[in-house]
């Protein structure tokens, strides 16, 4: 480790100028003046160090002293993290709280990220014996986290010799050796916990096809825009379009065995709803709090700038981490613009030439190497596994105006976009994402999923032709009223409506109808269909539209998404499906 | 800032002067963000070091720069941040921009010197808000209702009566349970002379007075007093909350007055401007204003925040009303139209939208009817401002008699629920009521949004009935 020693130059806000710091390398970490507070090398210009400070700056002082760790800012991984709740720098804040006993989050904290008194029941794995060889993440052992959560302690990526020394079964730390790996004559302890830098993409095996569907329990994404596991999405949208309500669903109700929950800039009281919800919630598939599967990372908009950065690269590291454990993890960053804004504000100070609106030249790359590290894996070591990684970026575009800088770079490496549109949230249509502008470009990967369960590829067009049509229409209604139209055109209206009301729409406070299944929005759907088609006969046979939007089946099919998925299957599904050809058995006077 | 100072340092050494910016060549010692003091022949001004290296410091001067001499004027070094006496003997006073006494009255014996800055509550500790606000205005507590620990900021335009719903909502609020603690600080950033005249006299004539703490900068202040309102107003606002487990509302108002010092200054510096003009970490910089509003679980009092802003040109899409909205938990909408037809205060409703309400009203909250009536008002009035539309393209004539029916839900509605009196004070039973009551010209067959038995309970007609039995 070195210990290179430099004293500060110039401060400017966030950034300090440090003078002496030669042989620092780029985004190493440095501990700045007397209260250490933490920063990172983001340029070097000769003698000079420009220093990214993740802290308050004010009261330090030229000639206070810089001191240079040796590392990169890196994460601590390893059991524990589940369940925690960290800033943008990876302490712990519930940690900070009891230990400070302050309400606030003061500068100069240090509080180790993952406890280290904390004893954890460990069980080596069967599979390994001394004498073996092992290689990066060849799993050695695990630790039963919580009830959802099952720990893999893997060989650290960089590591690969024979095993010398195993620890059997019992309770140890964090810090506890659990295995000695040996190569030629250097010996490595294998801990339970291991560092790794977090602009560093994690190493894998092999990157695969997205080609499962991640059931995100919210009909308009699963069914009209489906994300694969390993993809990465976008939500864009204007204040009061339902944008965090929209992410904490997903991070909720995902199909996923890991979430991780970015609040990166956002409001401090929306942290902590999402916090108490999901100590409450259960995890519908396993019937346990969601707390138990998740990690949270909480740098709000009041607190320092320059570590929201940090907190995306944090959460994206943590989850690749459970990625090499073979699962499937979704993380959720709230919001990417207020990242960007941070970038632009650094860059200012560093006096860059700025692109577009101010920010940064670099910002579109900075995007990508966020949202590239999303993906399915083949991981690296043994037993094999496959696991993923899939990224849900918001974006909070100024004025909700999608033509600016952060959302037009975002577009260019996100392969789903969930457009949230005001206009559809005034009218209380929830998830406000637009059918018009979003789209998904997994069709063609999740089609074989979805076909098998229904003819999905031929209801999924029609509904979005329809709705297209509607858009079309509307037009016209405005000027001559809906009334002028030909049977047909109502009829296409009539079903948009049902489309948009019994499909669609999903209320997020409504208990049954926050989660649905895939085969809950299968269910819906063919109803719709069915009804579809008996009143194209019925139009066809000179049978008004009038009439048959006053058919009671039309009302059962809107309440079809108050019922579980399970109470639907058991007979309602089918009783709905029944009255639509009896009622239009009766109207047709068969 | 009435702390008697011994200044550490001090220099003539200006070596430049560019609007509001002074050079000066560094002497030791130099802290980043402290305060300095730049005397004049006579006077001084004060000013913040804004970038310091081996060889110089940048000072921003709060203020204008006349009569600054390289050489002659000395700049002094406070050694500290911005910081401000702070004591529970603050209620009842007035203040300006920086904590000076305007009312006459003598200096606050401190408890406690603190900067004005604050710090980031823990999120960790963190408790999402649930507990009502009463305003005792109808449109606000029936409708966009305020709970503690929440930011919920009035948009409004000029012209519009803000300071008249500011003032009433100082004289009124108050939280249920006798045993909490009240009170309200109230900022006002930037008003004109006839404003703060008027605030001055109507803090002066309220009862309430001895409930509230008053910081006030008119338009003619200094910069930094412009700018350091507000943060002033919440140091004194969380020491009374966390200190002294206080439920404390702060009204900070013309929050675009801020938000106009704000771009000042900047420009003085040269930054990179973002949307027309207002700098880039506008956003971060109001985010520390209003994130400063919440609850803890380790504390009993509260901090609400109800922030006021001139929409300039009435542009909700403005960056000031923009940036507002991405941070605070809702928003009440004051319209143009409303105003016109005479309704006070004219709340554009369908605009407005209080995020945390759905926690803070109900049975035990607020009143068991709450949440379904809030529903049937809100949806009942879409479909008359709908048929007024219609209405107006197709004629009066054409409309059913239960679409008339609806026109006439809207113009009660307007006219008894929103609508109200300055000095009226109506509690949550009289708001609720008062809902029901201009409810009761639609046919019960239209209240889709409301269950039988509610209905039974709180419908005007049934509780008619109940009464003339019981009598």
């Amino acid at each position: 480790m070195s210990s290179i020693t430099g004293r500060i130059y110039r401060i400017s806000g966030p950034l300090v100028v440090a003078e002496g710091l030669s042989g620092v390398m780029m985004y190493e970490v440095v501990r700045v003046g007397e209260e250490e507070l933490i920063g990172e090398v983001i340029a070097i210009r000769g003698d000079r160090a420009y220093v990214q400070v993740y802290e308050e700056t004010s009261g330090l002082t030229v000639g206070e002293r810089v001191v240079a760790t040796g590392r990169p800012l890196s994460a601590e991984l390893g059991p524990g993290l589940i369940g925690s709740i960290y800033d943008g720098l990876q302490r712990p804040e519930k940690e900070i709280a009891s230990r400070t006993g302050s309400i606030f989050i003061r500068r100069g904290v240090n509080v180790p990220s993952l406890r280290r008194d904390v004893k954890w029941g460990y069980e080596r794995s069967r599979d390994v014996k001394p004498g073996d060889k092992v290689g990066p993440g060849d799993v050695i052992g695990f630790v039963s986290e919580t009830p959802l959560v099952s720990h893999k302690v893997m060989v650290p990526p960089e590591i690969s010799g024979y095993v010398k020394w195993l620890a059997e079964d019992g309770e140890y730390t964090i810090e506890d050796p659990v295995a000695v790996v040996a190569s030629g004559d250097k010996e490595f302890e294998v801990r339970m916990y291991q560092l790794w830098p977090i602009r560093r993409p994690r190493p894998y095996a092999e990157k695969l096809n997205p080609v499962e569907p991640l059931i995100t329990g919210i009909r308009v994404i699963d069914y009209v825009f489906p994300i694969a596991k390993g993809g990465k999405a976008a939500i864009p949208g204007g204040f009061g379009t339902g944008k965090t309500v929209a992410l904490q669903e997903i991070t909720k109700w995902s199909h996923a065995d890991i979430a991780v929950f970015v609040g990166c800039g956002e409001r401090g009281n929306e942290m902590s709803d999402a916090l108490t919800s999901f100590m409450k919630l259960m995890d519908p598939r396993r019937g346990r709090p969601m707390m138990e599967r998740s990690v949270f990372i909480a740098n709000t908009s009041n607190m320092p700038v320059a570590a929201r950065e940090t907190s995306v690269f944090l959460g994206v590291t943590i989850g690749e981490y459970f990625r090499d454990m073979g699962y499937d993890v979704v993380m959720v960053a709230d919001s990417t613009s207020r990242w960007a804004e941070a970038m632009r504000e650094i860059s200012g100070r560093m006096e860059e030439m700025p692109g577009e609106e101010g920010f940064p030249a670099y910002l579109s790359s900075r995007l990508a190497e966020f949202y590239e590290r999303a993906g399915r894996v083949r991981t690296l070591g043994r037993p094999e596994r496959y696991g993923s990684l899939t990224i849900f970026g918001a974006v909070s575009p100024p004025g909700g105006d999608f033509s600016e800088p952060v959302v037009r770079s975002t577009v260019r490496y996100v392969q789903c976009f969930y457009a949230l549109d005001y206009g559809l949230a005034t009218r209380r249509h929830f998830p406000a994402i637009n059918w018009l502008l979003s789209y998904s470009l997994y069709i063609d990967f999740v089609r074989g999923y979805w076909d098998k369960l229904t003819s999905w590829s031929e209801y999924r067009e029609t509904f979005l032709k329809i709705l297209q049509r509607e858009a079309e229409l509307s037009d016209i209604v405005r000027l001559v009223g809906p009334e002028a139209l030909p049977e047909e055109d109502k009829l296409t209206l009539e079903i948009a409506r049902m489309i948009r009301e019994d499909f669609l729409q999903q209320s997020a406070l409504n208990p049954v109808d926050a989660y649905s299944s895939p085969e809950k929005g299968v269910m819906i759907a063919e109803t719709i269909m069915e009804f579809y088609r008996m009143a194209r006969r019925a139009l066809a046979k000179g049978i008004s539209v009038a009439r048959v939007r006053e058919l009671k089946s039309r009302s059962e099919i809107a309440q079809m998404k108050y019922y579980t998925s399970k109470q639907l299957s058991e007979g309602i599904f089918k009783k709905v499906l029944d009255d639509i050809k009896s009622d239009f058995r009766e109207l047709l006077g068969e | 800032m009435s702390r008697e100072r011994l200044f550490v340092k001090s220099t003539k050494q200006i070596f430049g002067v560019r609007g509001s910016l002074l050079f000066v060549r560094a002497i030791g010692g130099i802290r980043y963000g402290e305060l300095v003091e730049v005397s004049l022949d006579g006077t001084s001004i004060l000013g913040q070091v804004i970038d310091v290296s081996r060889e110089a410091a940048v000072v921003q001067v709060f203020g204008s720069t006349t009569g600054v001499t390289p050489g002659k004027s000395i700049v002094r070094f406070y050694g500290e941040t911005i910081k401000i006496a702070v004591s529970s003997d603050m209620l009842g006073r007035i203040f300006d921009g920086l904590a000076r006494p305007i009312d006459g009255g003598p200096q606050v014996i401190p408890e406690e010197y603190l900067d004005i800055h604050g710090s980031a509550l823990n999120p960790a500790l963190r408790v999402p808000p649930s507990e009502p606000i009463e305003t005792g205005i109808s449109v606000i507590d029936g409708l966009l209702t305020l709970v503690r620990g929440q930011k919920l900021p009035i948009f409004s335009g000029s012209g519009l009566p803000h300071n008249r719903i500011a003032m009433q909502v100082v004289r009124q609020a108050s939280v249920r349970g006798s045993e909490e603690k009240f009170v309200v600080v109230f900022g006002a950033v930037g008003v004109t002379y006839e404003e703060a005249a008027y605030f001055l006299r109507e803090l002066r004539s309220m009862g309430a007075l001895d409930r509230t703490v008053a910081f006030v900068a008119p338009a003619s202040a200094s910069t930094v007093e412009k700018l350091a309102l507000p943060r002033v107003a919440l140091t004194a606002a969380e020491f009374l909350a966390w200190n002294y487990d206080m439920h404390v509302l702060t009204i900070l108002t013309d929050m675009t007055n801020y938000a106009e010092s704000l771009r000042e200054i900047s420009a003085a510096r040269e930054e990179v401007p973002g949307r027309r003009g207002y700098p880039g970490y506008m956003y971060t910089d109001l985010a520390t204003i209003y994130e400063r509003a919440g609850r803890v679980a380790t504390r009993r009092g509260s901090m609400t925040i109800m922030p006021i802003l001139t929409m300039p040109d009435d542009d909700i899409t403005h960056p000031i009303p923009d940036l507002t909205g991405y941070i605070t938990e809702g928003q009440i909408v004051l319209s143009r139209d409303m105003w016109r037809k005479g309704i006070y205060p004219p709340v554009d409703v369908f605009l407005s939208l209080s995020r945390l309400m759905k926690e803070g009203i109900g049975e035990g909250k607020t009143r068991g009817d709450h949440r379904e009536l809030f529903a049937q008002l809100i949806s009942s009035y879409a479909e008359a401002q709908y048929l007024r539309e219609l209405s107006a393209i197709v004629g009066l004539e054409s409309l059913t008699s239960r679409d008339k029916k609806y026109l006439e839900f809207g113009d009660l509605f307007e006219r008894r629920f929103i609508n109200q009196g300055e000095r009226e004070r109506r509690t949550f039973e009289q708001t609720l009521d008062t809902g029901w009551e201009v409810l009761s010209v639609l046919p019960e067959e239209e209240l889709k949004q409301i269950s039988p038995q509610t209905l039974k309970k709180y419908h005007v007609k049934y509780r008619l009935e109940v009464r003339t039995r019981s009598g």
